[in-house]
C-alpha cells in the first residue's frame, strides 16, 4: 500500500473515473498533459495549413475567410489552451508539491476544479467553431470595433477565454498558498528550487492580471448582446480603452508564459552541470522583478494606436528595463556552465537551444521596444517572428525540455536519448527555417495576417513554409519517441535519479507514490547543494 | 512562516484557507478595478455629460441601499463572534438578518432598474438615442457595474445561506468556522465595492 505508484493506485473510483475524479496533483498533471498535447497538435495543424497557404501569392489551398479563422484559432488555442496553462499546469502540478516536500497542493479539490474549467473552456472553443456565425475571425486579440461587428461567433469564443481565465486564476491561487504554507521543515524561501520561484512569480501574475481580461471579455459579450456602448465608438465608447485593458492583462500574460520555462531552465542547468547554480538569489529575485515590471509595459503594444508621445516614451523606457532581469538570468545560467563538468544528456540539448533561440527573441524584442524602429516594424512579420522566438522558442521548447527531463520520473520509463537528441536538432533547424525568414520579410515590409502578398516576398515565404515542415517532423519525432517509450514494456526504470539531480523530486520513488513521501523530509541545504563537490567554502 | 501544516490534504489549515480567500478577493477587486478604470477615463472624457446623467439617479434609494449593506456586513461580523461564543441560534438570526438585508437591496435595485427601463433609458432603448454620447456611456457603465455588483450580492447571499445550513447541521462551529469567516470576507468585499459605486454614480454631480 505504502509504495503503490500514483499510476497504479486504486482509489474510490476505477478506470477513467479514477483519473478524472482524482484530486491527486500528479494525476491532475497528467490530465493536463494529455489535453495540452492534443490542443497543441490541433493548433500546430492550423499553423501548418496557414504556412501552406502562404506558399504562393493568392489562393493556394484555402479562401481568405478560412485563413482569417485559422490564424485566429491558431492564436487562441496556442495561447489560451497551451502556452498559458502549459508548464505550471503540467509540471507545476506534478512537481511543485514534491519539490517543496509536501504531499499535495493546498487545495486539491480546487486543483481538480481548475482542470474542469480548462476542459469546459476548451469545449466552448470547439463549440464556437460550429455554431452561431462560425469560427471567429478577429485575431486572438479580439480588437474592437471589429469584434463587435463581425458576424462570426465571437461571444462564445470570448466566453471560452473567460472560463479559461478562471482556470488559470485558480491554479495560480493554489500555487501561492501552497508555496507559502506547504514547504517542508527547513525549506526557507531561499532554499526553494528555482522552479518554485518561477511558479510563484507566475502565480501572482495569474491572480492579479487575469481578472482584468475577464472583465474586458465580459464587456465584449455585453456589447454584442445588449449594445451597452462602452467600447463602441458609434455609441460614445473608446476602442483605445479596450486595447489598454486587453494589454494590461495580455502583456503580463507573456510572463505567465515564459517565467515557468525560465524556472525549468534553472533546474536543468545545475543538474547537468553537476554543480550548484551560479547566482541563486539574483535568479530568484529577477523572476519577481520580471513579474512586477511586466505590469508596467503594456503600452508597447500600442505604440502605433494613437497614445500620447509622453506615454510612449515612458512605456518604451520601461520595456528596456525589463531586459535587465532577463539578462541577469541568462548571464547566471551561462556562468553556471562555466568550468562545469557538463553532461550533455537529452534534456540539456533543449536548454542550449533555448538560450540561443530565446536570446534572439529577446534582443529583437528590444528592436520592437524602441519607438522609431517599432513604427517601421509594427504589424509586420517581424513581430510574428519575435514572439514565436520568445514564446515557442521559450515556453514551447522548454515544455518539451521539461517533458524529457522529468519523463523517467513521471512514468518510470526511459526513452531513447539518441532519437530525442536527433528530434531536438531537427526541431531547432526547422524552427529557425520557419521563423528567421519572417524577421527579414517583416523588415522589408510584409504585413502580418495578410492573406495575399507581392511576389518579391515569395522566396521568404517558401523558405518559411519548408521550415514549418522540418519543424513538424522534429516535433513528431520527439512525441513518437516518448510515446514509444511509454507504451513499450521493456524499458521500465525504477532508478530514483537518472540525471543526478539534487532537488527533492529525485529522492522519491519512480514513479512517485500517491502521497509522495512516507515521511515529510527535512531540508538542511540549498536545492542544488552537492556534498561531494570540491569547491570554495561558501555554500548556501 | 510555520511549517507544521505540511501534512497533505487531510490537514486543516485555516491560515492557508484564509490566504486563499484573500487572494480570491484580490481577483475580484481587479475585476471591478478594470471597470473603475473605464469609469475614470470616461468621466475625464465627458465630465459634463456625466454630471447631467448622474442627476437622474435616485440618491435616496442609493442611500437606503448603502445603509442596508453596511448593516448587513455588521451582522455578519457579529454572527461570527456569536458562533465563537457558541451562541449558535443567535448567530443564525444575525446571518438571517444579513440575508434579508441583502434581499432588500436586490428588491430596491430591481425597482430602480425598472424605473429607468420604463423611461426608456437602457442600452438600445428609445430614450438612449436622444442622449449625448457621454450620458449613454454613463448609463452603460451604470448598468454593467451595478449589474455585476448585484450578481455578486446574489453569490454572496448563496454563500451565506450555505453557511447557515452548515451551522445548523453543526459543520461550522465555534472552533472551526473558517468557512464562515471566508463567507464574511466575501460579503465585506461586496459591501466595499458598493461603497465606491454609490458616490461614483449617485453622489458626484
Amino acid at each position: 500500500m505504502e509504495n503503490v505508484s500514483y499510476l497504479d493506485y486504486k482509489g474510490k473510483h476505477k478506470g477513467l473515473l479514477g483519473w478524472i475524479l482524482s484530486t491527486d496533483h500528479k494525476r491532475i498533471a497528467i490530465l493536463y498533459l494529455v489535453s495540452l498535447i492534443i490542443f497543441f497538435l490541433v493548433a500546430m495543424t492550423f499553423g501548418f495549413l496557414m504556412r501552406l497557404e502562404m506558399l504562393t501569392p493568392g489562393k493556394t489551398i484555402i479562401d481568405p475567410q478560412t485563413y482569417n479563422a485559422l490564424f485566429t484559432l491558431h492564436g487562441v488555442i496556442m495561447i489560451f489552451l497551451f502556452i498559458i496553462p502549459g508548464i505550471p499546469a503540467v509540471f507545476g502540478n506534478f512537481f511543485l508539491p514534491i519539490m517543496l516536500g509536501a504531499k499535495d497542493v493546498s487545495f486539491p479539490r480546487l486543483n481538480l476544479l481548475s482542470w474542469y474549467f480548462y476542459i469546459g473552456g476548451a469545449a466552448l472553443v470547439l463549440i464556437s467553431l460550429f455554431t452561431g456565425g462560425g469560427p471567429i475571425d478577429t485575431g486572438w486579440t479580439f480588437y474592437v470595433p471589429y469584434s463587435l461587428r463581425t458576424q462570426t461567433n465571437v461571444s462564445l469564443a470570448v466566453f471560452a477565454a473567460f472560463v479559461l481565465g478562471f482556470s488559470s486564476i485558480l491554479t495560480g491561487l493554489n500555487f501561492i498558498v501552497t508555496i507559502h504554507r506547504m514547504r517542508c521543515p527547513g525549506m526557507g524561501w531561499f532554499k526553494m528550487p528555482l522552479f518554485a520561484w518561477g511558479l510563484y512569480s507566475t502565480a501572482w501574475i495569474q491572480v492579479l492580471a487575469t481578472p482584468v481580461i475577464g472583465i474586458t471579455l465580459l464587456l465584449i459579450i455585453l456589447e454584442r448582446f445588449f449594445g451597452v456602448g462602452i467600447f463602441d465608438p458609434a455609441l460614445g465608447g473608446d476602442p483605445l480603452l479596450y486595447q489598454h485593458l486587453f494589454w494590461i492583462y495580455s502583456h503580463p500574460a507573456v510572463y505567465i508564459m515564459i517565467l515557468p520555462a525560465m524556472g525549468l531552465v534553472s533546474e536543468i542547468i545545475p543538474t547537468f552541470s553537476k554543480k550548484d547554480i551560479f547566482g541563486y538569489g539574483p535568479i530568484a529575485m529577477s523572476s519577481l522583478a520580471i513579474a512586477f515590471l511586466g505590469y508596467l509595459v503594456w503600452g508597447h503594444h500600442m505604440f502605433s494606436s494613437g497614445i500620447s508621445d509622453t506615454s510612449r516614451a515612458i512605456f518604451s523606457f520601461l520595456t528596456f528595463i525589463v531586459a535587465i532581469p532577463t539578462g541577469i538570468k541568462v548571464f547566471n545560467w551561462v556562468a553556471t556552465l562555466y568550468k562545469a563538468s557538463i553532461d550533455a544528456r537529452a534534456p540539456f540539448w533543449f536548454v542550449v537551444a533555448f538560450i540561443v533561440i530565446f536570446s534572439i527573441g529577446g534582443l529583437t524584442g528590444l528592436v520592437l521596444g524602441s519607438l522609431n524602429t517599432d513604427i517601421h516594424l509594427t504589424d509586420t512579420y517581424f513581430v510574428v517572428a519575435h514572439f514565436h522566438y520568445v514564446m515557442f522558442g521559450g515556453m514551447g521548447l522548454l515544455f518539451f525540455g521539461g517533458l524529457h527531463y522529468w519523463f523517467p520520473k513521471m512514468f518510470g520509463k526511459m526513452y531513447n536519448e539518441k532519437i530525442a537528441k536527433l528530434g531536438t536538432l531537427i526541431f531547432v533547424i526547422g524552427f529557425n527555417g520557419l521563423y528567421f525568414p519572417m524577421f527579414i520579410m517583416g523588415y522589408l515590409g510584409m504585413p502580418r495576417r495578410y492573406y495575399d502578398y507581392l511576389p518579391q516576398y515569395q522566396i521568404y515565404h517558401v523558405i518559411s513554409t519548408i521550415g514549418s515542415w522540418v519543424l513538424i517532423i522534429g516535433i513528431l519525432i520527439l512525441i513518437f519517441n516518448l510515446l514509444k517509450a511509454l507504451l513499450s514494456k521493456s524499458n521500465t526504470t525504477t532508478e530514483l535519479n537518472p540525471w543526478g539531480g539534487t532537488t527533492l523530486e529525485w529522492t522519491v520513488p519512480t514513479p512517485p507514490p500517491l502521497e509522495n513521501f512516507d515521511v515529510i523530509p527535512t531540508v538542511t541545504h540549498g536545492p542544488y547543494y552537492r556534498p561531494n563537490l570540491i569547491k570554495p567554502e561558501k555554500s548556501h | 512562516m510555520s511549517n507544521e501544516a505540511a501534512v497533505a490534504h487531510v490537514h486543516r489549515d485555516d491560515e492557508g484557507s484564509k490566504m486563499g480567500m484573500w487572494l480570491f478577493l484580490f481577483t475580484e477587486l481587479l475585476l471591478f478595478g478594470g471597470m473603475f478604470i473605464l469609469y475614470a477615463s470616461y468621466r475625464f472624457m465627458y465630465p459634463d455629460n456625466f454630471k447631467v446623467a448622474a442627476m437622474r439617479l435616485d440618491t435616496l434609494i442609493g442611500a437606503v441601499n448603502t445603509i442596508l449593506l453596511l448593516t448587513s456586513s455588521l451582522t455578519v461580523v457579529l454572527a461570527i463572534t456569536a458562533l465563537r461564543r457558541n451562541q449558535k441560534t443567535f448567530s443564525l438570526y444575525l446571518l438571517g438578518f444579513t440575508v434579508v438585508a441583502g434581499g432588500a437591496f436586490l428588491v430596491n435595485k430591481f425597482f430602480e432598474w425598472s424605473a429607468k427601463i420604463h423611461h426608456g433609458i437602457y442600452p438600445k432603448g428609445p430614450e438612449m438615442a436622444n442622449l449625448s454620447d457621454g450620458e449613454s456611456v454613463f448609463y452603460g457603465l451604470y448598468y454593467v457595474m451595478t449589474g455585476l455588483h448585484a450578481l455578486h450580492i446574489i453569490v454572496g447571499l448563496a454563500f451565506i445561506i450555505f453557511m447557515m445550513v452548515f451551522i445548523a447541521r453543526g459543520k461550522q462551529t465555534g472552533d472551526n468556522c473558517q468557512k464562515l469567516e471566508n463567507a464574511g470576507l466575501y460579503w465585506h468585499l461586496v459591501d466595499i465595492i458598493w461603497i465606491f459605486l454609490f458616490p461614483l454614480f449617485y453622489l458626484i454631480h
